[in-house]
């Protein structure tokens, strides 16, 4: 069994070096592929990171009336952090708010004569809350309707909330990010049956190529897997190979787009391929290896039948 | 050793095999004599479970060649040495490695390959050509590396189709004097050509065909 597997990995090798500009032409296929997949992952990186960063940019703010009870105010902010949809609640005090109103005011004169004219604090606390998903913020507003009444008995601490004034850019955002993120998939999936396709298509012609040979094999007595398994060990290497190529020629487009697109992209590239290389490296061999075996088995079992 | 009972073979637009009935007994060298679509080959290519008969039975010793699972039909190829006309040599493979391949494919050790294939090399004058790829050697030592390949495992059985078909007289001779004693050692040998001259060379049984149909079998030629 192990002098078998041994002579097939070696006929498989040296089928390999002697294919010459065939096995040329499948390992350019299957780099070809592999540099579309590669391709895609960091396109999805910067799709991914875009998204999050809109989302982010959205949050629901609760805005308190004057002298609204801190400790109240506390209690609401705990309750709503135990909420699954809520990723995170900030609290503003009515003191940090003034603070922060003047600090934003600091050139508008008349704002801050205004406001010293008052003498006191005109504005309320507030908290600030994000939500783990945008299509969350409605259902936490909700609560917050319905938890109102608990926290302050008939009274409502609450001057308003800022979800209803946001909704409709909210919602709008919300379909535009759910989109984006289906086409992407669907161009993903479509890129990624074409590039399966042609490599498939060009490892079945290497072996059209050697299909007599398959004939001869079997009729001189040799087992299926015999036949087949050099085959395979083919479709390895031209995976092995395609993935060392398409890791090196990444590697000095995603420093150039890293270097150049970093502002426009938001994200760097380059930064990203370092960190997640050994990600993308096994993303990419056994995309690789399993591509280049399936087609060969495949190829193969076409001229096995006899 | 092989019986074809009633065999006939159909094409879509020809019948290449009509009713044949033959048996061949172990040890026996036959001639199968014919023109060009007579049938000869399709006849060998029963013997090999290459092609299917379309009415007919084919044995091999007790064995339906055509019932055969794949694994038993694997291992009857392995009893059979055979030569084609064209050779069919493994092209990517050196004259050592088409009979090292047919060695591994039986399962043979490493240390019986290196052993025995410079030795049968030897036999049919190739020692020279260890190294060399069959597109770099005539078509006389292409067909002996062949014959090589189909005796190195001592098969029961050598079927040579038209094996000298392409070969010049010299050659030719050549071919036939090595399948004369393979057969002396005891190989049966199933020859087919449509070269009368080679039929009277070896002066054994013949069968002639014609369209199909067996129409003479003669105990010694001529």
């Amino acid at each position: 069994m192990m002098t078998e597997l041994k002579r097939i990995i070696k006929a498989g090798f040296i089928n390999f070096t002697r294919g010459g500009l065939v096995s040329f032409a499948a390992v350019l296929v299957v780099t070809i592929t592999l540099s579309v997949i590669t391709f895609i992952v960091l396109l999805q990186a910067v799709l991914y990171f875009s998204l999050g960063q809109i989302k982010d940019k959205v949050d629901v703010t609760i805005y308190f009336t004057v002298g609204a009870p801190e400790a109240k105010i506390i209690l609401l902010k705990d309750s709503l952090l135990k909420l699954p949809e809520v990723k995170d609640v900030t609290y503003t005090s009515a003191e940090e708010a003034l603070k922060l109103f003047r600090e934003r005011h600091k050139n508008d004169y008349p704002t801050i004569a205004a406001l010293d004219e008052i003498g006191t604090n005109p504005l309320g606390a507030y908290l600030n809350v994000k939500a783990k998903e945008i299509s969350q913020y409605e259902s936490i507003a909700n609560f917050m309707k319905g938890d109102n009444i608990l926290v302050l008995g008939s009274e409502s601490i609450i001057d308003k909330v800022n979800y209803h004034q946001n909704k409709l850019v909210i919602d709008r955002l919300n379909a535009i990010i759910a989109g984006a993120q289906k086409l992407g998939f669907l161009i993903t999936l479509l890129s990624i049956v074409i590039a399966i396709i042609i490599t498939f298509n060009t490892i079945r012609l290497t072996i059209f190529i050697a299909r007599e040979e398959i004939g001869v094999m079997r009729l001189v007595g040799a087992s299926k897997m015999r036949v087949r398994g050099p085959f395979m060990i083919e479709g390895v290497i031209y995976g092995v190979i395609a993935t060392i190529i398409t890791l090196i020629l990444f590697w000095p487009a995603t420093a150039w787009f890293g270097r150049n697109m970093t502002p426009f992209l938001g994200l760097d590239i380059y930064d990203y391929y370092i960190s997640n290389f050994f990600q993308i490296f096994a993303i990419i061999l056994s995309s690789g290896i399993i591509l280049g075996v399936i087609s060969s088995f495949l190829a193969v079992r076409k001229y096995l039948n006899k | 050793m092989i019986y074809f009972n009633n065999v006939s073979k159909v094409y879509k637009d020809a019948v290449a095999l009509d009713n044949v009935t033959l048996t061949v007994v172990a040890g026996e060298f036959v001639s199968v004599v014919g023109h060009s679509g007579a049938g000869k080959t399709t006849l060998t290519k029963m013997i090999l479970a290459d092609e299917n008969p379309t009415e007919g039975t084919v044995f091999f010793e007790s064995i339906n060649v055509h019932k055969l699972k794949n694994n038993d039909l694997t291992r009857l190829r392995q009893r059979i040495g055979v030569v084609f006309q064209d050779f069919k040599l493994l092209l990517n493979k050196t004259a050592y490695e088409n009979i090292a391949f047919a060695m591994e494919a039986v399962g043979k050790t490493d240390e019986e390959i290196a052993s025995d294939v410079p030795h049968v090399l030897e036999l049919v004058d190739l020692s020279h050509r260890l190294e060399h790829f069959p597109n770099q050697m005539s078509g006389g030592e292409q067909q002996r590396l062949a014959i090589a390949r189909a005796i190195i495992n001592q098969p029961e059985l050598i079927i040579a189709d038209e094996p000298t078909g392409n070969l010049d007289p010299i050659n030719t001779h050549e071919i036939i004097q090595i399948l004369k004693k393979i057969n002396d050692l005891g190989t049966t040998v199933i020859l087919t050509t449509h070269n009368r001259a080679v039929i009277d060379s070896v002066g054994k049984r013949v069968v002639t065909m014609e369209n199909g149909k067996v129409i003479r079998d003669t105990k010694n030629g001529n």
